[in-house]
């Protein structure tokens, strides 16, 4: 029995693994050894193709890019999601199921549907190819899957601890930031780790809301196709280094992150 | 605004839900409504019923254009009146 | 019982009027689109449901729609059976806690182009291994030119990179079963099967229910990963429907099937999230 659940583990995480351990493999080979044969690791193992992400500007500046609008858009979500969350976890308000609904929705349209308008509209207000636009594109999924997770994470918090707070004559904006949101620490970290996810992943609107000077580096990616072909190391390399800062974040909440895929709701 | 390409047409489309949605939220104010049973097979605020029936009204006009030919403002009648009977006893 | 207070309305605002930003404007504006023959801002013409006509009686909406279909009910057929597994397979303490946690989160970090990078290279028969390992043990597979292997390539794909969200959440669901409920199965010496179907399957049917809409709604407007990887192809093996759209909406610029192509498919999207959605709530008013 625990023979047999420990395999399953393990075959799982195995068929997990290789492709990674092949990318990475790749990123550390030269252009000729990766098209000259098949080898299993590194015959002669180079960094050629990192030096090429970092020292060339079109690459690292989309890189920074990409981290400029994900911050972004994880700050912007936050300071909004708090307070909503709280107000549909603590009371019922005209509307609140049909409201909770409607940002569901948004969480749930695809983005090729809001491609065109979003085109439009970000170049009408001026904000076309800076990453700010697509900060506030990404909050279209990311603030309702905010609000839905910080929901389920407030709502395990008993109201008795409102109340105290409130005859203690704590004022509620006073109450909400030195009591409240410590208390839900984990939950808020939780909340940032899924924003950064889903923003750091995203292609369709970075891509299309950016052109030269805000180019993230999911958009950098689709364009190494120079005229030798497709450079395959340095591409490796770089979905080697655009996996780094998602394993960063998820060290950081390591503890939480079961809770956290339950979007708080256990 | 230009990009937006408004037309009357959409204009008044989007200014009756609007309509709506206000006179909803007054009618929940004046007298509150609460969740019920009707003919549907799950209990239903006010709300939920007018979204059903804008939901089923949007399918209705969608397969009215794709399998027949009607003129549409008799599925558009058809379905103002299925939306007073949804919002009376669904 | 919440206490009912409209001034929470005005904790809701700050959410309301972002989302409505970029929620509301932009819908307004495919339902403008999608009744008018636009060429430039300045020239359009008001041409009613034309479109919708059309657009209904198109080839590429059918072929698209029933591939997505068929691809959204194989996603879920795979991997939440497979999640269900893997989540009961997870070791209960010690350190291989947290380091299969990570792991299995590692598929869901990778960006979704990179996704597909991943699958492009490791399928290739010249440089990849999966590839060159098929093509060694005399299976003829070919990606870029076989539907069949190209659709099931995407499958595949998917089910790497999706299957350990719905373990994650299993999982998070199985952990909150009290142990005294295994104990009470083990005096009792129910079977395996029955403890699965009577103690952990009922905890588990919430997280289910979010897990099932999540795969199926993200599957639904799978777009990056089949990009990066078959551009659609052969032919249109793999070319779903948010990838129909973009073609029309940014390939030809076609504004106005592009509109009335949105707004067809958001219907669908707001039907399927309803009924999940009503699911949910009914759920919770049952405790």
């Amino acid at each position: 029995m625990h023979v047999r659940k420990s395999l399953v583990m393990l075959l799982y995480l195995v068929f997990i693994l290789v492709p990674i351990y092949w990318l990475i493999n790749m990123s550390l080979k030269s252009n000729q050894e990766i098209l000259g044969g098949l080898t299993l690791w590194p015959v002669a193992p180079t960094l050629d193709n990192y030096r090429v992400i970092f020292t060339e500007p079109s690459w690292y500046t989309s890189y920074l890019n990409s981290l400029t609008y994900v911050s972004m858009n994880m700050a912007i979500s936050l300071l909004v999601a708090l307070p909503a969350a709280y107000a549909f976890s603590r009371y019922r308000f005209l509307g609140d199921k049909h409201m909770f609904f409607w940002l569901l929705t948004n969480r749930m349209a695809p983005p090729a549907v809001f491609l065109l308008p979003f085109f439009q509209l970000y170049s009408a207000v001026g904000l076309f190819d800076t990453p700010i636009a697509v900060a506030l594109a990404h909050c279209l999924f990311n603030v309702p899957l905010a609000v839905w997770i910080l929901e389920g994470f407030m709502s395990g918090v008993p109201k008795e601890i409102d109340e105290t707070a409130y005859i203690d004559g704590y004022s509620f904006p006073r109450f909400f930031v030195f009591i409240f949101i410590p208390m839900i620490r984990p939950g808020i970290g939780v909340t940032a780790f899924f924003c950064f996810m889903f923003s750091w992943v995203e292609l369709l609107l970075a891509r299309t809301l950016t052109s030269v000077d805000a180019k993230p580096i999911v958009a950098q990616m689709t364009r190494t196709v120079s005229a030798s072909g497709i450079d395959w190391g340095v591409l490796a390399a770089a979905g080697v280094v655009a996996l780094l800062p998602g394993i960063a974040v998820i060290y950081f909440v390591r503890n939480h992150v079961a809770k956290g895929f339950a979007l708080g709701r256990v | 605004m230009s990009w937006m390409a408004w037309t009357l047409p959409t204009a008044s489309f989007f200014v009756i839900i609007a309509l709506m949605l206000v006179g909803m939220s007054i009618w929940q104010t004046v007298s509150p409504g609460h969740q019920r049973k009707g003919f549907l097979p799950i209990s239903t605020t006010r709300g939920d019923r007018l979204f059903i029936g804008l939901l089923a009204a949007a399918y209705a006009h969608l397969l009215a254009l794709a399998l027949t030919g009607w003129p549409l403002w008799i599925v558009t009648l058809v379905c103002v009146a299925g939306l007073i009977a949804l919002l009376k006893w669904g | 019982m919440k206490p009912y207070n409209n001034k929470a309305w005005w904790l809701v605002l700050p959410v309301f009027v972002l989302v409505a930003f970029s929620a509301i404007i932009p819908m307004m504006t495919v339902v403008n689109y999608s009744v008018q023959d636009i060429f430039d801002p300045s020239t359009r013409y008001f041409v009613g449901t034309e479109w919708y006509r059309e657009i209904l009686s198109d080839p590429r909406l059918h072929d698209s729609l029933v591939r997505q279909f068929i691809y959204s009910f194989c996603v879920l057929a795979i991997e939440i059976p497979l999640g269900i597994i893997v989540a009961l397979s997870m070791p209960r303490r010690g350190l291989g806690v947290p380091v299969s946690l990570i792991l299995l989160a590692l598929p869901l970090l990778v960006p979704w182009n990179v996704v597909g990078t991943i699958w492009q290279i490791i399928g290739r028969e010249d440089i990849g291994l999966y590839g060159s390992l098929l093509n060694g043990l005399g299976i003829d597979y070919n990606y870029a030119s076989s539907p069949r292997d190209a659709w099931i390539t995407v499958l595949i794909m998917d089910v790497w990179h999706w299957t350990s969200l719905v373990a994650l959440l299993c999982y998070s669901g199985l952990r909150s079963i009290p142990d005294v409920y295994y104990q009470a199965a083990r005096i009792d010496r129910a079977s395996a099967w029955a403890v699965f179907r009577y103690i952990q399957l009922p905890k588990l049917k919430n997280v289910l229910l979010i897990a099932v809409m999540l795969r199926f709604m993200d599957s639904f407007m799978i777009y990056t990963e089949p990009f990066v990887l078959t551009g659609g192809g052969p032919g249109t093996a793999t070319t779903f429907l948010s990838q129909t759209l973009t073609q029309m909406a940014l390939g030809q610029f076609d504004l106005g099937r592009a509109a009335a192509f949105s707004l067809i498919y958001f219907l669908i999207i707001l039907l399927v999230t309803w009924v999940f959605y009503t699911a949910m709530t009914h759920n919770d008013d049952k405790g």
